[in-house]
C-alpha cells in the first residue's frame, strides 16, 4: 500500500471580488520531497500558500494534508495537523527574546490542554526542545538576545528553529532568502537543505533561482494564477512555455 | 506644602482607578485590536455586585469590603469573558462591527442598571477607617486613596507577572507582536482572547468596588464617566502598552488633580494633553508604530 502525498492539491480556485488569483491548480507533492514554487510577481505564490496554510479559504477544490482534507479547516487545526510555514515579512516577534521565540513554537507542539497559570520553567520539555533546536541553527549563544536586534540571516535562521521546534511534517518557506546578505545565501540554504533531509516535505517560493534550483526535487511554475509547468529543474528551465512567460522579467 | 502632597496622593488614588479600567483596554486593544467601549459596564456591574453583597453582609465591615472586592472582580471577568464568547468572537477582525455592538452594549446594560437600581446614586458604607485620614508629611490623607494605590500597584504587579511569567502570558506577549504567526505555530489565540477579556473584566470589576468608595457612590453612569478617562490614559500610553497605561494613568490623574484645585479646568487640560500627544507623538508614551 502506498503512501498519501504529503500534501495534494485538486482543481483550485481562488476568486475574490471577480477577480480569480488561482486559477485550476492541480499537484502533489510527496513525503520528503522540496518543491520550489516560482513565477513572476502577481502569478499567485503567495496566494497559494495562504489557501494552503488557511489565511485564506479556497473558493474551490480541496487541499488534503497527508490523507486528511483540510480545504476548510482554521490555521491553528492545519498547524496542528503537521503543517508549519514562514511569512514573507516576518515569522517572528521581535520584542521576545530569541529563546522565548522558539519556545512558543515548542510549546505549541507539546502543548495538548494548556494550563493558564503554570509558568514555563527553564527545565520543562518546551525549554528542553527550544535549546535544541538552537543550538542546531547555530544560535545558541544569542538565546537571550532580543530577537528584533538580530542580524537579517541571524533571523531567518531563527524562524527555521521556529519551524523546527513546531515539528510538522509538511513545511512552506516563504522567500526564505529575501533580503539576506549575500555571503549568507549559502549558509542558510544548508539549513534548508538540513531541514529537507530530516524527513520533512518542503514547499518554498524564492526569487533566487540560482540557489533554488540547486536545492529542489522538482519546480512548479506559476503564471496569472495558473500551475504552468510542474517537474524536474531541467525540464522546466528548458520549457519553452515557461520562458515565455519570464520573457522580459529579470530571472 | 501639605496642600501639594494631598493633591499628589489623591491624583495617585484617582490614578489608579484610571489604570484598573486602561490596564484591560490596553492589553484587549493590543491582542486583538478591539476598542472596547463596553469595559465601563463591567466596572458598573462589578460596583453595583459589590454594593449588594456588603449591604446583605453588613455594610461597613472589613469582611464585607474584601468579599465585596472579590465579588466585583469575578463578576466582572464573567461579565467580560461572556462578552468575548458571545458577541466579539463572532465579529473576528471587523472593527467597524466591534466598535457598534460594544458601544451599543454599554448603552444597553447602563439603561438596563437604570432599570434595576434607579438612576440616583446609591451610596455606599465602608470600614470607618476608610473614612479617616493618616497624616503624611503634614497632609491629611483620606486612607481610601492608600487601598486604591495599593491595588492598582498589585493588580499591575499580577499581570506584568502572569505576562512574564506563564505559558498563556506567552502567547498573548506574542500574539499582540504577530498573530498571524501565532496561529500559523498551531495556537487557538482565541483562547487568549477570552482569558485577556476576563483578566481586564476582573480589573474593571475590582476598580468598580473602589470607585463607589473613592465617590462614595454607585450609579449606573460610574463606568461611563470613568471609561471617557481611561480611553484618553490608554492613548497617551501608547495603545497596547501595559506599563505606558500605568505612567499615563499617574500622569493624567495627578495634572487633573493639580489644574482642578488651582485653576479649575482639570478635564480640560487632560483633553488638550491628549491632543498634544497625538500631535506630537501619536503612537503614545510607550507605543509601538501607529498600525493602520
Amino acid at each position: 500500500m502506498s503512501q498519501p502525498p504529503a500534501l495534494d492539491i485538486r482543481s483550485l480556485r481562488y476568486a475574490i471580488g471577480g477577480a480569480t488569483i488561482i486559477d485550476d491548480v492541480t499537484f502533489s507533492v510527496a513525503p520528503g520531497e522540496m518543491l520550489g514554487v516560482i513565477g513572476p510577481n502577481g502569478a499567485g505564490k503567495t496566494t497559494l500558500f495562504n489557501l494552503i496554510s488557511g489565511i485564506a479559504v479556497a473558493s474551490s477544490g480541496t487541499i488534503t494534508l497527508d490523507g486528511a482534507d483540510v480545504t476548510s479547516a482554521p490555521v491553528h487545526r492545519r498547524a496542528r495537523a503537521g503543517l508549519g510555514r514562514t511569512f514573507q515579512t516576518s515569522s517572528l516577534f521581535p520584542a521576545l527574546s530569541v529563546a522565548e521565540n522558539v519556545r512558543l513554537a515548542a510549546q505549541a507542539r507539546l502543548g495538548g490542554a494548556l494550563s493558564v497559570v503554570r509558568a514555563p520553567r527553564d527545565s520543562d520539555a518546551a525549554s528542553g526542545v527550544a535549546a535544541e533546536r538552537l543550538a542546531e541553527v547555530g544560535l545558541a549563544h544569542h538565546a537571550a538576545t532580543t530577537a528584533g536586534v538580530l542580524s537579517h540571516g541571524d533571523k531567518r535562521k531563527l524562524e527555521i528553529a521556529m519551524l523546527l521546534a513546531a515539528d510538522p511534517a509538511v513545511i512552506l518557506l516563504d522567500e526564505p532568502m529575501a533580503g539576506v546578505a549575500s555571503g549568507d545565501v549559502a549558509g542558510l540554504g544548508q539549513v534548508i537543505r538540513d531541514v529537507h533531509r530530516a524527513g520533512r516535505t518542503v514547499l518554498m517560493v524564492e526569487h533566487h533561482l540560482d540557489v533554488l534550483l540547486g536545492l529542489v526535487d522538482r519546480v512548479a511554475v506559476m503564471h496569472h494564477g495558473r500551475l504552468l509547468a510542474i517537474g524536474e529543474p531541467s525540464e522546466v528551465v528548458a520549457d519553452p512555455a515557461v520562458q515565455a512567460a519570464y520573457l522580459g522579467e529579470a530571472v | 506644602m501639605s496642600t501639594i502632597v494631598l493633591l499628589l496622593v489623591t491624583g495617585l488614588g484617582l490614578g489608579a482607578l484610571y489604570f484598573l479600567v486602561a490596564s484591560g483596554l490596553s492589553l484587549i486593544y493590543g491582542l486583538m485590536g478591539v476598542l472596547n467601549f463596553a469595559h465601563g459596564s463591567f466596572l458598573t456591574l462589578g460596583a453595583f455586585a459589590g454594593f449588594e453583597l456588603a449591604r446583605r453582609l453588613g455594610g461597613d465591615s472589613w469582611p464585607a469590603l474584601i468579599a465585596s472586592l472579590v465579588l466585583g472582580s469575578a463578576v466582572g471577568a464573567l461579565a467580560a469573558a461572556l462578552t468575548e464568547l458571545l458577541l466579539i468572537r463572532r465579529l473576528y477582525e471587523r472593527h467597524i462591527e466591534q466598535v457598534l455592538v460594544t458601544v451599543g452594549l454599554s448603552l444597553a446594560t447602563v439603561a438596563l442598571f437604570e432599570g434595576i437600581w434607579g438612576t440616583d446614586p446609591i451610596y455606599v458604607s465602608a470600614p470607618a477607617w476608610f473614612g479617616q485620614t493618616t497624616e503624611l508629611l503634614g497632609a491629611r490623607i483620606p486612607n481610601d486613596r492608600f487601598v486604591l494605590i495599593g491595588v492598582a500597584a498589585l493588580v499591575l504587579l499580577g499581570i506584568v507577572a502572569f505576562l512574564r511569567f506563564t505559558r498563556y502570558g506567552l502567547i498573548i506577549r506574542a500574539g499582540v507582536e504577530n498573530r498571524p504567526m501565532v496561529t500559523a505555530l498551531g495556537i487557538d489565540v482565541r483562547r487568549a482572547f477570552t482569558v485577556v477579556f476576563a483578566i481586564g473584566g476582573a480589573a474593571a470589576g475590582l476598580g468598580g468596588v473602589l470607585a463607589s468608595h473613592y465617590f462614595g457612590y454607585v450609579s449606573a453612569q460610574l463606568g461611563g464617566s470613568l471609561l471617557i478617562f481611561a480611553f484618553i490614559v490608554t492613548v497617551i500610553g501608547g495603545l497596547g502598552s501595559l506599563s505606558g497605561a500605568a505612567i499615563a494613568s499617574v500622569v493624567v490623574a495627578v495634572l487633573q488633580q493639580f489644574a482642578n484645585f488651582y485653576w479649575g479646568v482639570g478635564d480640560l487640560v487632560v483633553v488638550l494633553l491628549l491632543a498634544g500627544v497625538l500631535l506630537l507623538r501619536p503612537a503614545g508614551i510607550l507605543g509601538k508604530k501607529v498600525h493602520a
